[in-house]
């Protein structure tokens, strides 16, 4: 608990957390050493800080959303800010007020972070040009996802150690997803070889210029992986005609202890939430602790989130 | 009025193929007396004043083929008055202007107030056209024969393309009829769905939805197959991608149609965007390097026939928002002929192929008399410093909206005059 009392200055390139894109590695680094740091608290009697009291944090959640606000809520509580959680579904916004309208009024009311949750790409960006504080992004359409990754990286790190070297495969709706986006950018960072496994049809344009493979026969592109990450499949998918029928997808594309055996023996299983079990994954491998680390990365998504709380936090 | 006399500009009229150091002779009624290397001093009667020109060019006054107003319905966007003082100062004389307003110009009635607020509140040319499906709903087809009679000069959807085979079918048999000029905006409609950007890195990156090139082509593909059986006057409003032209190119050698560009899609690419630039939401989209060199090539090749500006004024409240949310457009009507010769200045296009585009090729698919410097022809006609350079600020703008796609480029090359009918009606 040598955290609370004295703090080390700290340096971080960026005003915002906005993306991966704009983080340096030393930034990244930054991040995970404070996070490694909360861990241990977040499992400790008295988990409640001071760091950041006094300061004031709004979570501006326009998608539903239950873990990452909760998590984001419950790292600003630990850290010892002041944290309002806008309901959207009763705010102006409804009534026809535009984001930059709703950040002009929030930004009236001084707040030190906004945490924001959006579903069109680009709207923390547009957040941040408008409000003095600093701007958290919490996922901005399809674009990033930023302490999500961040939060895969320290559950990677935490049981293999390392990331650099480690074989990773993306597996499932890689078009609409910012999870896998930001998971690219990082992982390539941190010097990882990313795979990326989708049907063409959820397969975006030119992401092999990100520095991926890709693939779109999921046993090819888990070979000899150490990471297997599976993302949420969206019903709207069958839908929209993406794809035919959930039954096929799991075929196909769901992890199943048969599929899993291409990957190395030891292999990790992740996994953003919320899953669709019976879908993107077999009910009894995500529940298998010696394989899932679903619940890890859920439980070191608060420390994530308290480090990035309390790094960029002016 | 008197009798102007302008002397040793460097004049192009790509129609009567004029391209030298010369003269121009305005009579008392607004029309060209003469022109050319021939008119000198001593054309002038002794005390007669002249303007010296030397080191300026004069081109015939601009047509563009794309222009949107916001009358009637979005004249808080541009209006009349405001879309001709934006035009005047670019050099542009004549516009054709799109049905896309609030209600949609698809009946007579609508077309006396159009032409009534055009005559009254601008003091340029102003060519409408009306839309090619009633309501621009892309069933019914609007009335081609008793809205040419009453003016209209061309049918488009403006921003939307006509998704029906069948109907296009017929629209293309209508128009062989009745003589009518046909403007497709091309883009299939389901490939290009909630599409904002092109489909690429770009799209992949900022996480947007992408619109393939080929939405473009397919559309190109079909209308041309349609015109081998159906010939009328058809005219692409705007390409965007390299495919487009390569088709374009292979159809023209024994098809006559004709082609259009926003000069956007020729001077700027997708890394343009750069972060969630909502003045660069554009349809079609901006696309790759390879696209533009394409397209710039296709206009030195004679693919591309026409440049426009695809205005598209967009108040502040359309724009400042997320890019999925803002409205698609950008303001240009008054830097056209500028941002054109910035293709001239770094030596992609030659001046008289640029100002072809810009005034005769319009003129001709329109069947006006515009856009040329001919004896006899009313004086529209703008004096530029090619050389002049200036950097595009927004605030300095004559349009009633600002978005422009350019905001603090510099460009080089100025309109100092503009002239309709022997009037100058802009004066830098």
């Amino acid at each position: 608990m040598a955290i609370t009392k004295k703090l080390k200055p700290i340096k971080i390139s960026q005003k915002h957390l906005l993306g991966i894109q704009d983080l340096s590695i030393s930034d990244v680094k930054l991040i995970l050493q404070e996070a490694k740091k909360f861990i241990k608290l977040n499992k400790s009697r008295n988990k409640k800080t001071n760091i950041l009291r006094g300061k004031t944090q709004i979570n501006l959640f326009f998608e539903p959303s239950t873990r990452t606000q909760s998590s984001f809520e419950l790292a600003g509580k630990r850290l010892g800010a002041d944290v309002m959680s806008m309901n959207i579904t009763n705010s102006a916004i409804k009534k026809g007020e535009t984001l930059i309208d709703t950040a002009m009024t929030l930004n009236a009311m001084h707040p030190d972070l906004i945490v924001i949750r959006h579903q069109d790409s680009g709207a923390s960006n547009l957040l941040s040009q408008k409000v003095n504080c600093s701007v958290i992004n919490a996922g901005d359409g399809r674009r990033e996802h930023p302490t999500q990754a961040l939060l895969d990286a320290l559950t990677i790190i935490e049981r293999k150690k390392k990331i650099e070297g480690l074989r990773i495969g993306i597996c499932g709706d890689i078009l609409h997803s910012r999870v896998a986006r930001s998971n690219i950018y990082l992982l390539n960072m941190l010097g990882a070889e990313v795979n990326i496994i989708a049907p063409t049809n959820l397969m975006p344009e030119n992401i092999e210029r990100f520095g991926v493979n890709k693939f779109s026969d999921m046993k090819k592109g888990l070979k000899d992986c150490d990471i297997v990450m599976m993302l949420r499949l969206q019903n709207e998918r069958m839908s929209s005609s993406f794809l035919s029928s959930n039954r096929e997808y799991y075929e196909y594309y769901g992890l199943t202890p048969d599929k899993l055996n291409y990957a190395k023996s030891d292999a990790l299983i992740m996994h953003p939430g919320p899953m669709n079990r019976g879908i993107e994954i077999d009910t009894n491998l995500a529940d298998d602790i010696n394989k899932s680390v679903i619940k890890e990365q859920v439980e070191l998504g608060v420390a994530v989130r308290m480090a990035c709380l309390k790094i960029f936090c002016k | 009025m008197k009798k102007k006399y302008f002397l040793n500009a460097h004049i192009i009229d790509p129609l009567n193929s004029i391209n030298e150091i010369g003269g121009l002779i305005i009579n008392e009624n607004g029309k060209i007396e003469a022109i050319g290397k021939k008119v000198n001093k001593d054309n002038i009667p002794g005390k007669e004043k002249f303007i010296n020109l030397k080191g300026k060019h004069i081109f015939p006054g601009l047509v563009d083929l794309r222009v949107f107003v916001g009358e009637p319905g979005y004249e808080y966007k541009e209006n009349f008055r405001t879309l001709s003082n934006a035009a005047l100062s670019g050099g542009v004389t004549s516009v054709v202007t799109m049905p896309n307003t609030d209600p949609i110009i698809d009946n007579i009635s609508m077309v006396d107030f159009l032409k009534r607020r055009g005559r009254d509140k601008s003091k340029i040319n102003i060519y409408p056209t009306a839309s090619l499906t009633k309501n621009l709903e892309g069933n019914n087809m609007t009335e081609f024969g008793l809205l040419q009679n009453k003016g209209i000069i061309g049918f488009t959807d403006g921003i939307k393309t006509i998704q029906n085979t069948r109907l296009m079918s017929r629209i293309m048999k209508s128009a062989h009829d009745l003589n009518s000029l046909i403007i497709q905006h091309a883009e299939d409609h389901e490939l290009a769905k909630k599409g904002m950007v092109n489909d690429g890195i770009i799209s992949t990156k900022l996480g947007l939805q992408g619109i393939p090139d080929i939405a473009e082509k397919i559309i190109i593909e079909r209308d041309l197959t349609l015109l081998e059986e159906y010939k009328c006057r058809y005219h692409i409003s705007q390409i965007s991608s390299s495919k487009s032209s390569e088709t374009i190119y292979q159809k023209k050698q024994n098809l006559d149609f004709s082609c259009g560009v926003s000069i956007n899609n020729l001077s700027l690419n997708e890394n343009d965007i750069g972060d969630f630039k909502t003045f660069l939401k554009l349809s079609p989209p901006l696309r790759t390097e390879e696209d533009r060199l394409a397209l710039v090539e296709a206009l030195n090749n004679k693919t591309i026939d026409v440049i426009v500006s695809d205005h598209k004024p967009e108040d502040e409240e359309s724009k400042r928002l997320t890019f999925a949310q803002a409205a698609t457009g950008s303001s240009g009507v008054e830097t056209l002929l500028s941002l054109s010769l910035e293709l001239f200045h770094n030596e992609s296009v030659k001046l008289e192929t640029l100002i072809e585009a810009l005034t005769s090729n319009p003129a001709k698919i329109l069947k006006i008399n515009k856009g040329n410097l001919t004896i006899g022809n009313n004086a529209d006609f703008c004096i530029v410093d090619i050389f002049e350079p200036w950097v595009v600020k927004k605030n300095n703008l004559f349009s009633k909206s600002k978005n422009t796609s350019i905001e603090n480029k510099k460009l080089q090359g100025k309109v100092l005059n503009t002239y309709i009918n022997g009037v100058e009606l802009f004066k830098l």
